[in-house]
């Protein structure tokens, strides 16, 4: 496959470099969202749709900002594009169903201050990508983001009934977790190449 | 937290290991497990994270009693996204070999959850000096915690530290921990450990 074609950009951000568990982009919601696979589904879904979002804008204002030489703005003005998104999608949310509002409670508003989001619209920036390409390789990073998720998610619900250590509970555990996905989407790497 | 009170030792030390923000909060892991493949990374990523805790904390002290509370999250974000942009700018300056190694993860800066809670839970409510005060307690624990990891992965991944060679010619590197799995299991061993040594003090105090 052509390394720049759209498939193959969204076959690398969705599994050989996944944003979470290759790129450490977004661990904290993660950490934090990932101890039922229900809200774990919901959140995955509510950070692909920002990155579809933000993605878009970021694209649209790149294009301007680089007609006009203002890139040292190019930072600011992203994060305040994905505040905004951000706020819309929680607005949304509350009027359409409010007991997935409830659910994701305080996650929700912070994913402004995911990684994942940011980091999407600064790489696809920094290799230039174009408008497909930005579309792809977001839906791409979203699903990537929500099969991590799922998959942490699912590990988790299943060994709260484990007898381990008092020491190794709680994060740690999530870590080593996370650890040995990684090890296994590491053997996804020259996947379409 | 004590609002009132002088600047004390406490306001210092408190990020260092009480409420150490990677260790004890789990806050902004991402740089944490991203740019610790190596000491010099993580000395410098801690450096420049300071940088902008302790400039933003000092501006957002200083603007505290200015900002409308409605639009204060947004103000903070603008207020941190300014001296990340500074900081980007000038680790491009200094080394170009650094800013490569770092990549994105330096204007990430803006996103690091430490720093926006600092702002929030500190700096929006106490003076300029002691919002900088814990800024480069907050800063120091952030880049204690970043060379932890670097040192290790650096020292079993590459067998060197800060580029030199420490382990001897016969070593075979482990290069599991400079690859991303290695980032989950060093920070889940110094997590352990850290829970370990907790729990011996809280039972070591019962006893006595």
């Amino acid at each position: 496959m052509n390394p720049g074609s759209a498939p193959a950009i969204f076959l690398d951000a969705f599994l050989i470099n996944n944003f979470v568990l290759a790129m450490f982009l977004g661990i904290c919601p993660f950490l934090g969202v990932s101890g039922k696979v229900k809200t774990a589904g919901n959140m995955g879904m509510a950070v692909t749709f920002v990155m579809i979002v933000s993605s878009l804008c970021a694209f649209g204002i790149n294009k301007l900002l680089v007609r006009y030489d203002l890139e040292f703005l190019r930072l600011i003005c992203f994060i305040a594009v994905i505040a905004s998104a951000v706020q819309l999608v929680e607005m949304t949310i509350k009027k359409f169903s409010p007991a997935l509002f409830r659910a994701l409670g305080i996650f929700l508003p912070l994913i402004t201050t995911n990684c994942a989001i940011l980091g999407l619209a600064l790489f696809q920036t920094a290799r230039e990508y174009s408008l497909v390409q930005s579309i792809a390789f977001s839906l791409g990073a979203g699903a990537g983001f929500s099969l991590a998720l799922l998959l942490m998610a699912g590990l988790r619900e299943k060994l709260d009934l484990a007898d381990l250590p008092g020491v190794a509970r709680g994060a740690a555990l999530t870590l080593i977790l996370a650890g040995m996905l990684s090890l296994a989407f590491m053997g996804f790497a020259g996947l379409g190449g | 937290m004590s609002k009132s009170e002088a600047i004390t030792l406490q306001t210092f030390t408190q990020g260092l290991w009480k409420e150490n923000p990677v260790f004890v909060m789990m806050l902004g892991l991402c740089p944490v497990l991203a740019v610790t493949n190596t000491a010099m990374n993580s000395l410098a990523m801690g450096v420049a994270t300071t940088f902008v805790l302790v400039c933003s904390g000092f501006l957002v002290s200083l603007l505290r009693h200015v900002i409308p509370k409605q639009v204060r999250i947004a103000s903070y974000i603008i207020i941190i996204a300014t001296f990340v942009t500074m900081a980007d700018y000038l680790i491009q300056a200094i080394s170009l070999d650094l800013y490569q190694a770092l990549g994105a993860f330096i204007q990430l800066i803006v996103v690091n959850c430490i720093i926006l809670g600092r702002a929030e839970a500190y700096a929006s409510k106490n003076g300029p000096l002691k919002a900088v005060v814990n800024g480069a307690g907050m800063g120091l624990g952030f880049t204690f915690a970043l060379l932890c990891l670097g040192v290790v992965r650096e020292v079993l991944g590459s067998g060197s530290l800060f580029g030199l060679q420490v382990m001897p010619d016969a070593f075979q590197p482990w290069s599991i921990f400079v690859l991303p799995p290695g980032a989950f299991f060093v920070l889940a061993f110094w997590l352990m450990l850290f829970a370990w040594i907790e729990e011996r003090k809280r039972k070591g105090g019962k006893a006595a």
